[in-house]
């Protein structure tokens, strides 16, 4: 019988199967942060150890980060003392460092990419659970807890069971005005943020294969908001062209070997998934949440579901109260007063090309807030560069510096109580942007449109208007 | 890490399925550089108002409802791994926590800090909402050696699932680092075929 892609993959880094189902996994990078790092060096300064592998460990600070004057010393005592906490940890142990300042600074999933660290066939880590970004390019990536970030500091491996495979193919063509957002919004819609625990998921299907790997990138970033451990894609000719030339990549021979190998990593015909799905493109309308999960999601145009269509009417009732919502409402019309375009899910340079597009010439809402904080310190250069800044200006935007941000408010940016955010984030837990902060996750194109217009429309107004002229 | 052997205690009951780790503990707590301390904002903006003042119906704030077991409806620990999720839980005085579905990296970050997440099936779950609301006082036992969760007083227990490696660290308190470092020359032998591309 042949093999899936993670089980090639993963079998190609087992050390050695211990009793009881465990495996003992080798890891090829191993990303930290200021957050879910401190603990772990103190662990292994406790034990008396060293790090095993140091080359092998890439840090950046993002999660606690100002996105405006960040020459300054940050403000908040807390997020300061963890910051320089994560520079002293790697000055003493003697890690690669792009902390704030550096050119190479930025959400840890964003920057692994853009520079070439992350490559097809290896094994990634991230004490993060958005880890599984780095899947996009046919890697078994994953998010970790800060005990195994000191198992992985400890012996670059991780003592894991090997997770069930599941493969989620989309077919048919993608509409207009429908981006990877919405694909992985409809995906969680339908499968329920448990639908995927236990799972490893390759993503496949032409719709799949179509995308560019930045959009590749958003859909394997929230394949943990259905609970899976991580997805994958399997690396073609847009995966080998997005990674040559990149900092990090292998160059000239090294590479041409490199492609050579990555080119063997795809589901063979006759090997079989414990779950399988199967979704039709065309069935995907731009995508928005109404509730408190990522699950909770309809298309643009439709309404909140009512008590008796969902499985849950105690979660659902709670999460329309937390809103205020109430079943059956129409989301189109809906107030808006903040948009975050930000976040390892959308915050890439194709993203702000997007929303630049639609917003150019325009002006935003006079009572929406705009945040647009780029994934990194690339991202916004290239945004520079591109003069993608000022077309943002104009329009009364504000690009800000690379952090996470307002995806989970450890900064200043946070939402006020009881405010509604349409946010390019992952995540519409009750308080992630802030306490009490109503959260409704869309695509940038969504939220661009959401921004002009000042209430939640259907982005693909925008699109007629632009055949119309 | 404690060990976990036996464990005899009164439940307190979330009544909330989807309980994701922001939650549990929000980002903004999350800047402390040690393990300890979290347990006073375990679930923080479900406990407190904006003030600081407790909010009288939420279950912590219910002192008719104590002990070392939470029990929650399923999909307990979905969202963001952060293990100050299992630290804040343990620290407030957790020992195990008890759901018909948990999320996997909440499930293994609990097991590394010795807090035991038992899986029974959605009857059994009911079964303890019922007998708990009706009885605060009603104790739970879990037995890891035998695996097994009883309602005490009632002819009522179910088997649990637990992986037989992850158990024995339980039983005897190690920890998986002890066992990976004890692997170290294996590692270093793969390290050596192993060929990164
Ligand atoms: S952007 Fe949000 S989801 Fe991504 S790593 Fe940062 S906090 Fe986590």
């Amino acid at each position: 019988m042949g093999k899936t892609l993670f089980e090639k993959v993963w079998d190609q880094h087992i050390v050695e199967k211990v009793e009881g189902g465990q495996e003992i996994l080798y890891i090829d990078r191993h990303f930290i942060h200021e957050v879910t790092s401190p603990q772990a060096f103190s662990g292994i300064r406790n034990r008396g150890i060293d790090i095993f592998r140091k080359d092998k460990i890439v840090a950046t600070a993002d999660h606690n980060v100002p996105t405006q004057n960040q020459h300054l010393p940050i403000k908040e005592a807390l997020s300061r003392i963890q910051v320089d906490a994560l520079k002293q940890n790697c000055e003493e142990f003697g890690i690669e460092l792009y902390g704030l300042g550096h050119p190479y600074q930025g959400i840890v999933h964003v920057i692994g990419p853009e520079l070439g660290i992350t490559k097809p066939g290896m094994t990634i880590v991230c004490g993060d659970s958005h880890t599984s970004t780095h899947g996009a390019f046919g890697t078994i990536a994953f998010g970790i807890g800060t005990s195994q970030v000191e198992q992985v500091m400890a012996t670059q491996c991780v003592l894991m069971e090997r997770p069930k495979t599941m493969r989620i193919t989309i077919d048919g063509e993608i509409g207009k005005g429908v981006y990877a957002k919405d694909i992985i919004l409809y995906i969680i819609s339908k499968l329920g943020t448990a639908g995927g625990t236990g799972h490893f998921v390759e993503y496949a299907g032409s719709a799949v294969c179509s995308l560019s790997m930045e959009a590749r990138m958003t859909i394997c970033n929230m394949s943990i908001e259905m609970g899976a451990r991580g997805g994958m894609i399997a690396p073609d000719e847009t995966t080998f062209n997005y990674v040559k030339d990149r900092e990090f990549a292998p160059k000239g021979e090294a590479f041409e070997q490199a492609v050579a190998h990555w080119s063997e990593l795809y589901t063979d015909e006759d090997a079989v998934f414990d779950t399988e799905y199967n979704f039709d493109a065309s069935d995907i309308e731009p995508m928005i949440t109404y509730g408190t999960n990522p699950g909770m999601g309809v298309g643009i145009s439709q309404q909140i579901p009512v008590m008796d269509e969902v499985d849950n009417p105690g979660g659902l009732s709670k999460s329309l109260e937390y809103m205020d919502f109430n079943p059956g409402d129409d989301m189109i019309g809906k107030k808006v007063d903040h948009v975050f375009i930000g976040s390892c899910t959308n915050s890439r340079i194709e993203d702000l090309r997007l929303v630049a597009s639609l917003v150019k010439g325009k002006k935003k809402a006079n009572h929406v807030d705009v945040m647009i904080v780029p994934g990194s310190y690339q991202v916004q250069q290239q945004a520079k560069k591109e003069g993608i800044d000022k077309i943002l200006e104009e329009a009364g935007f504000e690009l800000r510096q690379s952090g996470c941000s307002a995806c989970l408010g450890m900064n200043e940016d946070k939402i006020p109580k009881g405010e509604y955010c349409v946010s390019t984030s992952n995540r519409n837990f009750e308080g992630r942007q802030g306490p009490g902060a109503r959260t409704m996750l869309v695509s940038p194109f969504t939220a661009a449109a959401i921004a002009i217009k000042g209430s939640i429309v259907d982005p693909r107004e925008f699109l007629m208007q632009e055949t119309a002229v | 890490m404690e060990k976990f052997e036996v464990l005899q205690s009164r439940a307190v009951l979330l009544d909330a399925e989807d309980v994701d780790t922001d939650q549990i503990i929000p980002a903004r707590f999350l800047k402390s550089t040690s393990r300890e301390g979290f347990g006073d904002n375990l679930f923080r903006d479900w406990r407190y108002d904006e003030e600081g003042n407790e909010k009288p119906d939420f279950v912590l704030n219910n002192n008719q409802y104590s002990g070392k077991i939470l029990v929650a409806g399923r999909n307990f620990g979905c969202g963001s791994s952060r293990e100050h999720a299992a630290w804040a839980l343990y620290d407030y005085g957790f020992r195990a926590v008890v759901s018909s579905y948990f999320a996997d990296i909440f499930k293994g970050n609990a097991l590394n800090n010795g807090l035991l997440p038992v899986q029974v099936s959605e009857d059994f779950l009911q079964e303890i909402f019922k007998k708990v609301e009706n009885n605060p006082d009603q104790l739970i036992g879990i037995d890891l050696e035998q695996q097994f969760i009883s309602i005490k007083g009632m002819n009522h227990h179910e088997h649990f699932d637990i992986n037989s490696f992850k158990k024995a660290c339980l039983l005897k308190g190690y920890d998986d680092i002890d066992f990976l470092l004890s692997k170290k020359e294996s590692i270093k032998k793969f390290e050596q075929q192993y060929e990164e591309f």
